[in-house]
């Protein structure tokens, strides 16, 4: 209900504020507390949501990537004996299931939450209980999807979920509900997420700051907000099939009843198909502020960048059917899938290029941050070479379902999605808490994620072409094979990778506690950077700008440092970031209002498990759990987004409440 | 898209120009309406994709009552009409007709509803159950999230109506309703798919 959000007015008409407006319309006391666990639980501040979604997205990728170990371990010696093939299906499921929707896409939206509205001069998102809304439910899908390892097992029939494996024959654990239900809580996250952040990129910018002189990596959210906003309803219809089959005795996937098992492989992947682009655009729009601020040129092209991110948001939903390219679908089809796959190569193409070219012959700083940047173009042109190669029907049939899918996806979201992720760690880490991560440990960190990445999925492609299955339990020495193409040796290579892999990991979070107990403090602008975020203090005040900029180029910050000669075409610095914040705060605005917290995200997104669970064992409870949904709807919808001093007991003072509504 | 933004300076007001010059809102509002048109367009797939599989039970051409169910179309989208003249009533800061025209409109909306609700026991009497066959799961699925739809809209219809009276809502009356005007609107237009779609065209 994201409908009354937020006062406004009509043509110049001031509508005047509600006559009556008593704690009694949102139905609780509001929430005050600007410290402490409570300013956390209540906040609607993008700032402290981003870093709530990587906290969460962390925590996650430690699970999944304990899980990934887990699986390596197994297939580390013949007759592997760590799992069983039960919980091996589990394993890998999960493994992905995490990785991709409680991993990555929730640490691509903290970084989108966090800086987007800093990039873009805003003081705040469009909706801003929504975002909190949004991050409370995502937190809830992961929780409740990883409830049903304790509830008789979770789910086992591949992150793709393939029919007839998710059906009640094979899968007859309620981890297949628990997977399903807890991917539509996910879903209402990203779709409400995806809504808010569009409009806040269209209506909220800084004046003078046209699209094109949008920071990339703003740009490229944009476009991955666009494919959530149409794709996240795809699912949910498949989500929404599943189920009924599951628990309501509809025969949706079921062949034996006449149903078409394609049915859900198609819903599926004009979903998962435009989902990876979901994961990877936004490392691209990291490395893309990253690449040109260490190498102190413009990014190369920025138009071609920011065309070539919407040119793979379009032609992201023509592909999906290569992913179907071994299931029958006929001459046509897969010729015309084929064509648009090796189509779709082209945008990603060029920005490599132009990654590429914004190297050449810049002031290279190999940085922590740089060095991950660089790791992304050359894993990920690796990956996408693979990539490559599916789209040849023919040899495609041939890798399907083999370790060499594995390789290319793991090239491509592991050295693509996750080295942009922790690029953007290192880059931005100073801005977000005021304190610049060691870059002796991030190089190390750097080093081992690599050397670790590339034995775990390199040898994946040999092991691939050899035969190897996908989602296989066991290997046997008898069926190893000689030479060098022996399974036995590549998948021991594998699994010592992982561990190295694991260590380079654990190195960044050694990294990041040695970071928040030392006492330096980060420079202003540690790394010369170039957009707005950097003209900010750090960590950025509530209100993000003392006063809202007013935007003349790309890269503003930079044109407000530097000034070039007329003659000689150099650039020459002109004021510094600290003289440039110094002004802010001399012609700060007097009143800045900001929107108030609320109980009301935390409160209606826990609805929605107690609802689910309901779903799967009790219809009565998810009717209760269905009645408060729509009493906190109406408490949402009642409560004014910006907080009537009357709200507040005791009433605020004049000084608390200068902080009210943000620009609308 | 317009390159300069105004702003003015936040003195206590409200009010701020938006880069696009659209409220957050009703770009929102759009925006939501878009991705429903792939969660329908889905649902649609679907039963198009099933309604000619019926291993027991009913065929399709053997269950509409055609002229029943256009009689209720007919009630839907005739609520379109009364939605607008609420819209219209609100931008003029007539409350009592946006009462009015708000409460036809959600009584039409419910006719509608009572109109399926009736169909669904009708169509079930005649052996078309959930679960009969690929045919009933995927009419049931498509024709229920639609009434789901409606009936989400009638409750925001008569939630609006309390508001109005008691007057407290926060924020601009007219666009509260126009949002939830372009809801209803939209809804009704899905059916109009739907109803050519899966009842006119034979299967």
């Amino acid at each position: 209900m994201a409908i009354i959000e937020r006062p406004v007015t009509t043509q110049g008409v001031e509508i005047a504020p509600p006559a009556t407006p008593s704690r009694a319309q949102g139905g609780f006391k509001r929430p005050v507390s600007t410290t402490g666990w409570k300013s956390w639980l209540f906040t609607v501040d993008h700032k402290k949501l981003g870093i709530m979604y990587g906290v969460m997205a962390m925590f996650f990728f430690i699970l999944g990537g304990l899980e990934a170990v887990l699986i390596r371990l197994q297939l580390a010696a013949p007759n592997g004996k760590v799992l069983s093939a039960s919980v091996y299906n589990q394993m890998f499921t999960m493994h992905a299931t995490t990785m991709v929707f409680l991993f990555v896409m929730p640490m691509a939206a903290a970084f989108a939450n966090y800086f987007i509205p800093l990039q873009i001069g805003a003081r705040d998102v469009a909706f801003p209980r929504m975002n909190a809304f949004g991050f409370w439910c995502i937190l809830g899908a992961g929780i409740f999807i990883n409830l049903s390892w304790f509830f008789g097992g979770a789910a086992d029939g591949g992150w793709f979920m393939y029919a007839p494996n998710s059906g009640p024959i094979f899968s007859p654990s309620h981890g297949v509900d628990f997977w399903a239900l807890g991917l539509q809580i996910a879903g209402i996250a990203s779709l409400t997420g995806a809504i808010n952040l569009i409009v806040t990129v269209l209506n909220m910018r800084a004046p003078g700051m046209s699209l094109m002189k949008m920071p990339v990596f703003t740009w490229l959210q944009l476009v991955v907000q666009f494919l959530l906003l149409f794709a996240v309803p795809v699912i949910t219809v498949a989500l929404f099939l599943l189920s009924f089959q599951r628990n309501f005795g509809a025969t949706f996937f079921d062949v034996s009843a006449g149903a078409d098992p394609l049915l859900w492989q198609h819903l599926f992947w004009i979903f998962g198909h435009p989902e990876v682009y979901i994961l990877v655009l936004p490392s691209f729009g990291i490395i893309s502020e990253v690449l040109p601020v260490f190498s102190k040129k413009p990014l190369f092209g920025y138009p071609f960048v920011v065309f070539s991110g919407a040119a793979i948001g379009f032609v992201g939903w023509g592909v999906w059917a290569h992913h179907m390219f071994a299931s029958g679908l006929g001459p046509v089809s897969v010729a015309v899938f084929s064509i648009s796959t090796m189509a779709i190569a082209i945008p990603t193409g060029v920005k490599i290029v132009n990654w590429t070219l914004t190297l050449w012959g810049g002031k290279l700083r190999f940085t922590a941050a740089m060095h991950f940047a660089i790791g992304l173009i050359v894993l990920f042109t690796i990956g996408g070479l693979s990539g490559v190669t599916h789209s040849v029907a023919p040899s495609d049939t041939q890798q399907t379902d083999t370790y060499y899918i594995v390789a290319h996806f793991h090239y491509v979201l592991f050295g693509g999605a996750v080295f942009g992720l922790f690029s953007g760690f290192y880059y931005w880490w100073p801005k977000v808490f005021g304190k610049t991560l060691n870059e002796k440990l991030g190089k190390a960190n750097f080093w081992f994620m690599v050397i670790g990445m590339n034995m775990t999925f390199g040898p994946m492609h040999i092991l691939g072409l050899q035969g190897q299955p996908r989602r296989m339990y066991q290997w046997t020495e008898a069926r190893a094979g000689e030479g060098f193409f022996n399974l036995a040796f590549w998948n021991q290579i594998a699994s010592i990778g992982s561990l190295i892999l694991t260590l380079g990991i654990f190195l960044f979070i050694v990294n990041v506690i040695k970071t928040a107990r030392s006492k330096e403090r980060a420079p202003l602008d540690p790394w010369d950077a170039r957009t707005l975020e950097w003209m900010t203090s750090s960590p950025p005040k509530e209100h993000n700008f003392d006063v809202i900029p007013t935007v003349h180029h790309l890269d503003e910050f930079f044109h407000r440092k530097y000034e070039q000669d007329p003659v000689t075409h150099e650039y020459k610095q002109i004021a510094t970031a600290e003289e440039i914040m110094a002004d802010q705060e001399a012609h700060a605005d007097k009143h800045i209002h900001m929107p108030s917290p609320s109980y009301w995200p935390i409160v209606l997104a826990a609805t929605l498990p107690v609802i689910m669970i309901g779903v799967i064992y009790s219809i009565p409870v998810a009717i209760v759990g269905g009645i408060f949904l729509v009493l906190a709807m109406f408490g949402w919808a009642l409560e004014p987004s910006t907080a009537p001093e009357t709200d507040f007991d005791p009433p605020a003072s004049e000084e608390s409440t200068k902080e009210l509504s943000p620009l609308v | 898209m317009s390159d300069v933004a105004v702003h003015e300076a936040d003195h206590g007001t409200q009010g701020h120009t938006t880069t696009t010059g659209l409220s957050n809102n009703k770009v929102g509002m759009w925006l939501f309406l878009g991705s429903e048109c792939l969660l329908f367009g889905g649902l649609i797939s679907t039963y198009m994709l099933y309604r000619g599989r019926v291993s027991a039970g009913p065929r399709p051409g053997n269950v509409f009552d055609i002229p029943f169910t256009s009689v209720s179309s007919f009630i839907l989208l005739m609520s379109s009409l009364t939605m607008v003249l609420a819209v219209s009533a609100a931008q003029n800061r007539d409350d009592r007709g946006t009462t009015l025209w708000l409460s036809v409109t959600a009584l039409l909306g419910a006719t509608f509803v009572g109109g399926q609700v009736y169909e669904f026991t009708a169509m079930y009497n005649e052996g078309l159950g959930f679960t009969t066959s690929l045919f009933g799961s995927s009419f049931y699925t498509l024709t229920g999230f639609h009434g789901v739809h409606v009936t989400v809209g009638i409750i925001m219809l008569m939630s609006l109506v309390g508001i109005i009276k008691r007057s407290t809502i926060p924020g601009d009356k007219a666009e509260v309703v126009e949002l939830i005007g372009l809801y209803w609107h939209f809804v009704d237009v899905i059916w109009i798919v739907i109803f050519t779609l899966v009842y006119l065209i034979p299967a």
